[in-house]
């Protein structure tokens, strides 16, 4: 049994350790939200937060995160980072297909948390993992931009 | 935690047969009835009354449309709304939106079928979706009219009420909807006048966005059914493989294989997960005879393509004498043009969900042909069409691969279904989806072209090769004509340039691989060839290639408002570059709507970079201005990825790419800067999901030439180093 909290809520799973956490959240806990787009870190859809940093679940054994803190974009809304970076999507009208978004934003919302301000530079070097088929990446940084502004001085 | 998740079937409900065609005007009534099988009957509280099959107005006010075009990003989910809703007068923020079911009902008033392509959404229910929605706004009006007893003529109908203009009165529509749904259809409608359009015109935000940015949209892969399993299948790594023998000694003995079954030259791993099913399959011991793709060498097949590009093919267009002018040319050109296999590589990965049983099938996927896919469910389960049911879910990315002319994914995992006997979800990897056939197919050409003393195009001859997309399909009939595949020739055909003497022909060579529509189709290659070689000519000419190309359109040519808005905006004239950048332009018209772009680009590292697209588009009139926006900012991104970095190669019969490592769509960190201007038009609406696309080579190709003085006549780019 691994235990780990997902959203806030303890989870205890039984699966081989060597699961990637991206299975256990869609096919063990039905969660789907979170996407599978490669299976070897090179697309970012399946992005969640381990304590607080974005990662790649695909590639992620679950036995990493035993005893630690996954967030998924289920749980985004209950932060207020997450609802601004959310609102701002909204207001831009980011997704098309809508397939990559979950990873999109949770990689914002982890950048964000660290750096409520970021240059150009560093969005995109905190974006270039995540791929969007459908070419949202400009609308994606002008919602980055915008939930930027609406974070305020925080830091 | 671990809840089964029931999938929110979309409909409770059949169609009845009532289909009645009134003054051209198709509409079928819905009956809410109960389907064999519901998962979950909450919705069946709710009482519905349904004006027709495109809309349901509930007794809470609720406006639901449902649509029979597939939602992979482009939008219709807003757009098609839009065409009802403006009719309907519904208030738009009550307005929801459903998937609908196979039924002749819901077929392309085009195609005779239901499906999702060729840009054609829009176009092909413009007329018939405001019909739909003016259609139910009078019988909402009559019902109202009856109520109060007075003339329908003093009423009228506003943000889903109907209004009695000498007492100000008013109903609603969820409380007129049941008496509306009992009222004959009406005879004839009248459309508005477009300059009364309330919403077409205003940029509207997208319907489904909200469910796109909390994980709730429920795509392909997010089906779970009670009892399903997952299913990966092991393929033929080359064309024309053939499966040998196979040991499963290793993999059956991982938790959670429920059973390893091999058919038709394929072998199939169910497990409780994918995982499971993954490191399965990772462990059968397989060995196939790839004797039969042996040949299927990439350079080999180029130059071989090179060749045949030299050598004449059926004639798809001849004007003059084109060969027999190069002679009498002032200045000659002569040019040859590469152009790769590509796969579509949507976001998410091909998958279905069938739960087969023994008088009934029903498939969740997300695709953009559904009565195709119905049609071949049904052959392989030995039901009739009637039987089997789908479920269109959200698409995770479609670019032409959804709609696959032999069903190829669907047909797939109904066998599976039928084998295993147990609800299946088989779902591709990254690395099947890549290698699992269907690509845009590789091209070669040939032109050699002349201008006259002025520099006019005297003369063009134009050779094609490649595969036919449609040759042995259902569709092969509709779109070849005299031996000439029309999505081969598109955009190389119909010159809008004057040019006296004009000849293309085209082979079609015949090969193992599975080729298919890839977004823009034949014009992602043409328009390549066509403007880069333009750009030649206008050079060869000594002319400025916008001034040139205006040049040679007719006075009435839609073309030349998207160029000429296109140089205004570019700042083409008095453009002051950085040190190290140039610009370059291409025009091109495909599904009936007409996109000019200039390209900004600098080389670093030896490598071209875009930093900026400047594009303008004439689609008619623009339904969703915020949605041609996004759809032209795609298309742009779509045809970078192919211009700078897409290729897929073979060796011996097997696909050399995998994955996002080896087949790299464009990253954020290489994004230019993207303005997308729309011309006024008071035309009907035309595409706007593709025609982005095609512009975006040659824009970046003559750029680079204006700076380097090299012509690429490779794609893609990533292929050439400069020094
Ligand atoms: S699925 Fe994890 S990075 Fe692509
Ligand atoms: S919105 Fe479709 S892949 Fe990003």
């Amino acid at each position: 049994m691994i235990s780990f909290s997902v959203n806030g809520k303890p989870v205890k799973v039984d699966a081989d350790p060597g699961t990637p956490l991206l299975w256990i959240i869609r096919d063990t806990l039905h969660m789907t939200g979170t996407k599978y787009g490669c299976g070897i870190a090179q697309c970012g859809a399946c992005t969640v937060h381990l304590d607080g940093n974005a990662i790649r679940s695909c590639v992620t054994p679950v036995s990493m995160v035993s005893g630690k803190n996954v967030n998924t974009i289920e749980g985004l809304s209950e932060t207020s980072i997450g609802k601004t970076v959310q609102n701002a999507w909204k207001d831009i009208d980011v997704p098309q297909c809508g397939y990559c978004q979950s990873g999109q934003i949770m990689a914002a919302t982890a950048l964000l948390s660290k750096n409520p301000h970021p240059t150009d530079a560093q969005i995109a070097s905190a974006m270039d993992g995540i791929l969007c088929r459908c070419g949202t990446y400009n609308r994606i940084r002008s919602a980055i931009q915008k939930a930027s502004e609406k974070l305020g001085d925080t830091k | 935690m671990n809840r089964p998740i029931a999938p929110s079937p979309s409909r409770r409900k059949f169609i009845k047969d009532s289909t009645v065609l009134i003054s051209g005007l198709v509409i079928g009534f819905y009956l809410p009835m109960k389907s064999g099988r519901a998962f979950a009957e909450s919705m069946q509280s709710k009482t519905v009354y349904p004006p027709n099959a495109f809309i349901r107005i509930g007794s809470d006010e609720s406006v639901t449309i449902i649509l029979n075009k597939s939602e992979m990003g482009q939008g219709v989910y807003t757009s098609l709304p839009m065409l009802i809703a403006e009719e309907l007068e519904a208030d738009w923020s009550k307005i929801s939106v459903e998937s609908a079911p196979v039924a002749a009902v819901y077929n392309h008033t085009g195609f005779g079928m239901q499906l999702t392509g060729g840009s054609s959404s829009i176009p092909s229910s413009w007329e018939q979706l405001r019909k739909v929605g003016a259609c139910a706004r009078i019988l909402l009006i009559r019902a109202g009219a009856t109520t109060w007893n007075v003339p329908e003529d003093e009423c009228f109908a506003e943000a889903s009420f109907v209004i009695h203009r000498q007492t100000n009165r008013k109903l609603s529509y969820g409380s007129l909807a049941a008496a509306a749904s009992k009222l004959a259809l009406p005879e004839n409608v009248t459309l508005k006048d477009p300059k009364d359009f309330k919403l077409i015109g205003k940029a509207t935000k997208r319907l489904d966005t909200p469910l796109k940015i909390n994980g709730s949209a429920q795509f392909g892969l997010d089906v779970y059914l009670p009892g399903m399993l997952t299913v990966l299948v092991a393929r033929s790594p080359s064309f024309g493989g053939k499966l040998m023998r196979f040991d499963a000694t290793e993999a059956k003995k991982i938790a959670g294989v429920e059973g390893v079954y091999p058919f038709e030259n394929k072998i199939a791993v169910a497990a409780s997960g994918f995982w499971p099913a993954k490191t399965a399959r990772d462990l059968l011991e397989i060995e196939w005879d790839e004797t039969a793709g042996s040949e299927l060498t990439t350079s080999k097949m180029r130059a071989d393509y090179l060749a045949l590009a030299k050598t004449e093919g059926n004639i798809a267009v001849s004007i003059g004498d084109a060969s027999g002018k190069i002679n009498q040319s002032f200045k000659t050109v002569t040019a040859e043009y590469e152009l790769p296999y590509l796969a579509h590589a949507a976001m998410e990965p091909l998958n279905v969900v069938v739960d087969l049983r023994k008088d009934a099938c029903t498939i969740w996927t997300g695709t953009q042909s559904q009565t195709m896919d119905r049609a071949m469910a049904a052959k392989i389960a030995d039901l009739k069409p009637e039987q089997v049911e789908i479920h269109t879910t959200f698409l995770g990315g479609g670019f032409g691969r959804r709609a696959n002319p032999r069903s190829d994914f669907v047909m797939e995992a109904v066998q599976v279904a039928k084998l295993i006997g147990k609800p299946v979800k088989v779902v591709w990897t990254r690395e099947d989806d890549t290698r699992g056939g269907y690509y845009r197919p590789m091209w070669a050409d040939h032109i050699e072209a002349g201008i006259d003393a002025e520099g006019r195009p005297l003369t063009w001859k134009h050779t094609i090769v490649g595969q036919s997309i449609v040759a042995d399909t259902p569709f092969e009939a509709f779109l070849t004509k005299n031996g000439i595949d029309s999505t081969s020739v598109e955009g190389a055909i119909a010159m809008p340039y004057s040019i006296p003497n004009l000849e293309v022909s085209l082979h079609s060579p015949k090969n193992a691989v599975t080729v298919q529509w890839w977004r823009s189709v034949g014009h992602s290659h043409t328009a390549f060839v066509v403007e880069t070689m333009m750009d030649e000519l206008a050079y060869l000419a000594g002319k400025d290639p916008i001034e040139y190309r205006l040049s040679l359109l007719s006075p009435d040519s839609r073309y030349r408002g998207v160029l000429q808005l296109v140089a205004e905006k570019a700042n083409w004239n008095q453009n002051k570059l950085p040190q190290g950048h140039a610009i370059g332009v291409a025009v091109h018209q495909s599904f009936e709507s007409y996109v000019a772009q200039v390209a900004e680009i600098s080389l670093e590292n030896g490598k071209v970079r875009v930093h900026r697209i400047v594009s303008a588009v004439d689609c008619g009139i623009a339904i969703n201005p915020d949605g041609i926006h996004q759809q032209i900012e795609g298309a742009i991104v779509y045809g970078l990825s192919a211009a700078l970095h897409g290729e897929i190669t073979l060796e011996k019969g097997k696909v050399v790419q995998s994955n996002f490592n080896d087949y790299p769509p464009l990253r954020f960190s290489e994004m230019p800067s993207i303005e997308v201007h729309i011309v006024q038009s008071n035309q009907p609406p035309t595409g706007i999901g593709e025609p982005g696309t095609p512009p975006v080579a040659p824009a970046i190709a003559n750029a680079v030439f204006a700076l380097t003085g090299k012509r690429l006549r490779r794609m893609p780019f990533d292929q050439e180093a400069f020094g």
